[in-house]
């Protein structure tokens, strides 16, 4: 698949090498060209300076050629915005974002974005974490939670 | 005797800058129930000591502060803060949640009109376009400039200076292939007298010419009208 990711923060990053890892034609789009550090040295995707949120930055990267749009920047308006040109302007067909707000999360979802909101589950787990009886329940509990998330 | 005040809108300005602080004291002058929200408590608070207690200090594109701004109520919501992100954002989350009637989005960055359009925006206003349409008018080498777009459609309604050399000099309207949903509706000579138009009216060079066009066809009834007779062959 050709996937372009938005935003080469942690979670950008270890999503574009982990999908480049796969075989998949990535592309990772930063503001900042010192976002890519997060990269390995073995990432065989491209990375490309420009704002996700421009139209024109889109098209030049030939947005429209990809079969899915992530955006994991930190902001989340700019990660609904970018996510909708891609969908609306350039018509790609998967098109997920994050969003912090839970609110904003269920109503893009409901407006046909795929939505992925990390904070229930982060406070849900700290709490988890917090209320284990010793230190080694608690790690315990992160590694299980670690598992969870690699199956 | 005591005039009754007119009754206004309830009207929310999302973004407290320069672009919100005059919309706000624009609009109480005229009337009409305003609210503010800013983010910036100091912004905010400038704001209130200057046009009083009408702000609400948090983030306009977070549900639970336009809930307790009474969005549901709202006739209108401008959302004109410096970030096309956050003002397209706000509109939506009025759209979706609150059903606001009417959404108003400033856009920095012109190319975002359209799609904004699409997307629970009723309005957008771009002082970029703005100003661009102005200096076009002015350029003797832009013949063709945006009047308005008309809402509810993808039309516009655009005017032309018909130059000494344009294939239409001397023409009936009838001769001008005009692109599709085209139409001249109206031209002013040289006497500064509007005309309507019929099939026989002739142009000429130097008339002033609005005409209705479709956006994306912007281009070809700038061909059709104002390129040169030898360019196709005439």
């Amino acid at each position: 698949m050709r996937i372009v990711v938005m935003g080469c923060g942690r979670v950008g990053s270890a999503l574009a090498s982990e999908l480049s890892a796969e075989g998949n034609d990535v592309l990772v789009l930063d503001t900042d060209p010192t976002a890519f550090r997060f990269l390995p040295d073995d990432f065989r995707g491209t990375t490309h300076v420009g704002n996700g949120m421009d139209i024109d930055v889109l098209g030049r990267i030939h947005v429209a050629d990809a079969d899915a749009f992530v955006s994991t920047t930190r902001g989340d308006n700019r990660n609904v915005m970018a996510a909708q040109i891609a969908k609306h302007v350039f018509g790609v067909k998967i098109v997920a974002t994050r969003i912090f707000d839970p609110l904003r999360e269920e109503m893009y979802r409901n407006m046909g974005l795929r939505t992925i909101n990390p904070t229930r589950v982060q406070a849900k787990r700290l709490k988890r974490v917090i209320e284990a009886p010793s230190d080694e329940a608690a790690n315990a509990l992160v590694t299980e939670f670690m598992r969870q998330e690699d199956l | 005797m005591v005039t009754e005040a007119k009754k206004g809108m309830y009207i929310i300005v999302v973004g407290g800058g320069k672009v919100g602080f005059h919309l706000a004291k624009e609009l109480v002058e005229a009337n009409h129930e305003v609210l503010v929200i800013e983010q910036d408590s100091v912004k905010a608070k400038e704001i209130a000591d200057e046009l009083g207690d009408i702000v609400l200090d948090g983030d306009g594109c977070e549900a639970t502060i336009l809930e307790k701004a009474g969005t549901a109520r709202a006739d209108m919501l401008l959302a004109v803060t410096g970030d096309d992100q956050d003002n397209l954002v706000a509109c939506q989350v009025a759209k979706q949640r609150f059903n606001v009637a009417r959404t108003v989005a400033r856009i920095n960055d012109p190319k975002n009109e359209q799609f904004f359009r699409k997307l629970e925006v009723d309005i957008t206003v771009s002082a970029t376009s703005a100003i661009m349409a102005h200096i076009e008018q002015e350029l003797p080498t832009h013949h063709l400039s945006v009047l308005v777009k008309i809402k509810g459609s993808d039309l516009e309604l655009v005017e032309m200076r018909i130059p000494d050399d344009s294939r239409v000099v001397n023409q009936p309207v009838r001769n001008i292939m005009l692109p599709y949903q085209s139409m001249v509706v109206l031209v002013v000579g040289e006497d500064g007298l509007p005309k309507v138009p019929s099939a026989e009216t002739v142009i000429h060079a130097g008339d002033e010419v609005v005409a209705v066009t479709l956006h994306e066809s912007e281009q070809q009834l700038r061909d059709a009208m104002l390129s040169p007779a030898s360019a196709r062959g005439f």
